[in-house]
């Protein structure tokens, strides 16, 4: 059996002191203080439009006699979306400016934001989509979406799955097949089509935060399954361990031992499954949103926005800066699946690599 | 009269059946009988597979007899279960072979010598039952400030000491001892098998004694059961069945020990 340190500080701890470890943890929380800071970070909303300025390129920083600045563009050629700098004509970057009003964590109005410029000009640190917005903001409200899918679905997926498989495996008899056979149900079919088919089982006009909730349930409904075979197995092996004699011996409930011996064994697994299938529903969201059927206009997702990121348009004037997101879908993956080894190398000797 | 355990068999179905429970079973135990008087030691011996964990693990209810009865202080106990179990439970505790995992490896001494206060005595508050705990240390010769840590940090012989300790905690009248020292080093063995006899004379506790090693047996018991491919062939007191083996099969045993 893996064992799991005593203390999960000290599981932390030996995390951090990996340097692969390290490095996500650190990413995966810059990432996440991004999210969670976004109205904040963003200098715009994450539809305010400027048709003047449709695909404009990020904008380049430059230092004058003011302090930091950014270029000014002008637009020589509006069906090419061709901007060219304006040379010597800048605008100052100002520190904590007052912008378009939001609510912080959801709660704190608040107008401040960390940076921006004049309101008749606009900073596109990473340039503007075919309306005018900027994509750096996008992307950092996109993040909420991206980055709490997963949590949320990864909760709710290993819930389900800790429930049936831990009572499937403990008590075994006819509960046993009966979730068995429903996992292999629906593991039996392709998982993309099920998706595409639970989907289209719904009706299409749903507001945005219905959406976003439709595809949670949609992608724990899928995930669950795996979660359940895995915990079923892990409980079968813990049901014949002595220890769990000698709970029922001592007069506890099958509950209590559930509770109380089961599922503290089980923390280890449920942590690296859970950081290392987190991307799946990252993924998972990207792709409905891509294929037009997740998060709709005017919300934004990485899936949403690299979807507009399709236009023939953006391929052959080398709009590059709209693929960003799909740099970070590709930053925060990676990020999980390194979390996900580290803490099994951590956590079970066994497939232990290198000399640690 | 503690204990009595009429023509017990037990049966295990074997897997096979595909949407139906399969006809065939296995039947480790084949119909036995004993008994065992408040304070006294029947010990069983037998060689591997010869049924003798499975006649603890049924003494203790943790597998349902298929038929014959089991009696406690007069009352049936076989056809109980859930909560009707529970007043049995205080009476009649198991030591496990295994002593590494039968300690469930994620909780503190403390938290596993507190679950069968926290269930059999729930009046008492959380610092009566850590002082408890520490008593229960005290008495089977582990330091009290063990309390704290984990079961990785002990030793065989140790573990099997707290092992000791839970099954003391709830006052119990039988424990059921299965193989309890045949996983420890011989040195060991000493000490646990010294350990146990000195808390039945201090308790008056009653063993079921279960081993494959005749000589620890013999130390033990006031009564010995040959046991043979689930049937009892012989029952006499120590003495006398090392001295005088009526059965054949008891004669084979007795001559396979090694002699040093």
């Amino acid at each position: 059996m893996s064992s799991l340190p005593a203390k999960s500080s000290g599981l932390w701890r030996q995390v951090i002191s990996r340097p692969q470890g390290a490095l996500a943890l650190g990413l995966l929380a810059f990432l996440y203080l991004c999210a969670l800071f976004a109205p904040f970070l963003a200098p715009y909303g994450p539809s305010d439009q400027d048709l003047q300025r449709t695909y404009h390129p990020p904008t380049a920083l430059t230092w004058t006699r003011e302090g930091l600045s950014v270029r000014l563009y002008k637009n020589s050629d509006p069906t090419q979306a061709l901007y060219q700098p304006i040379p010597g004509k800048t605008a100052v970057v100002r520190w904590l400016p007052l912008g378009h009003p939001y609510r912080l964590f959801g709660l704190f109005p608040c107008r401040r934001h960390l940076f921006g410029v004049e309101s008749k000009q606009k900073i596109y640190l990473l340039g503007s989509d075919s309306t005018g917005r900027d994509v750096f903001s996008r992307l950092l409200y996109g993040a909420q979406v991206s980055l709490s899918i997963g949590l949320i679905g990864i909760s709710i997926s290993l819930g389900v799955g800790l429930i049936a498989g831990g009572l499937a495996g403990y008590f075994g008899g006819w509960f046993d097949s009966l979730v068995m056979r429903t996992t292999e149900l629906l593991m039996a079919i392709p998982g993309l089509y099920l998706l595409l088919a639970l989907r289209g089982a719904f009706a299409s006009q749903f507001s945005s935060g219905e959406v976003y909730l439709l595809i949670v349930i949609i992608l724990s409904f899928l995930g669950w399954s795996g979660a359940a075979r895995v915990i079923r197995g892990l409980a079968l092996s813990l049901r014949a361990q002595t220890f769990v004699d000698a709970a029922i011996v001592t007069g506890l409930s099958p509950w209590r031992i559930l509770w109380r011996h089961l599922l503290p064994n089980l923390a280890s697994y449920l942590l690296v499954a859970s950081a290392l299938s987190i991307p799946g529903y990252i993924l998972g969201e990207a792709a409905l949103s891509f294929l037009g059927i997740g998060i709709q206009e005017p919300a934004a997702s990485w899936g949403l926005m690299l979807a507009q990121a399709q236009e023939m348009k953006v391929f052959m004037c080398n709009f590059w800066w709209l693929l960003t997101p799909g740099a970070a879908v590709f930053l925060t993956v990676a990020a999980f699946n390194l979390l996900g080894d580290t803490l099994r190398d951590v956590i079970d000797p066994h497939f232990r690599t290198g000399n640690r | 009269m503690l204990l009595e355990v009429a023509n017990l068999v037990v049966r295990y179905p074997l897997p096979g059946g595909l949407f139906f429970r399969s006809r065939r079973f296995v039947e480790p135990v084949k119909g036995v009988s004993f008994r065992i008087r408040a304070g006294r030691t029947v010990g069983l011996v037998g060689e591997s597979g010869s049924g003798k964990t499975t006649i603890g693990k049924a003494v203790v209810r943790l597998i349902a007899p298929h038929s014959g009865e089991i009696r406690y202080r007069q009352e049936r106990i076989d056809g109980l279960s859930g909560a009707r179990l529970h007043p049995y439970r205080k009476r009649v505790q198991m030591i496990f072979q295994d002593p590494h995992n039968s300690l469930n490896p994620r909780l503190s001494i403390a938290r596993i010598l507190g679950e069968p206060l926290e269930i059999h005595f729930p009046a008492l508050r959380a610092q009566e039952r850590r002082s408890r705990a520490a008593d229960l240390l005290r008495r089977v010769g582990l330091p009290s400030d063990s309390l704290d840590r984990f079961p990785h940090e002990f030793s065989g012989g140790q573990r099997q000491r707290i092992g000791i300790a839970r099954a003391l905690a709830v006052e119990p009248e039988l424990i059921v001892c299965d193989e309890p020292v045949s996983a420890l080093d011989v040195s060991i063995q000493a000490q646990i098998v010294n350990l146990l006899q000195d808390l039945q004379q201090e308790l008056g506790l009653a063993y079921l004694f279960i081993s494959h090693d005749l000589a620890v047996v013999e130390h033990m018991s006031d009564e010995v059961l040959v046991l043979n491919e689930g049937r009892i062939v012989e029952a006499a007191p120590p003495e006398e069945l090392y001295r005088n083996p009526k059965n054949e099969y008891t004669r084979k045993l007795l001559a396979a020990v090694p002699s040093l």
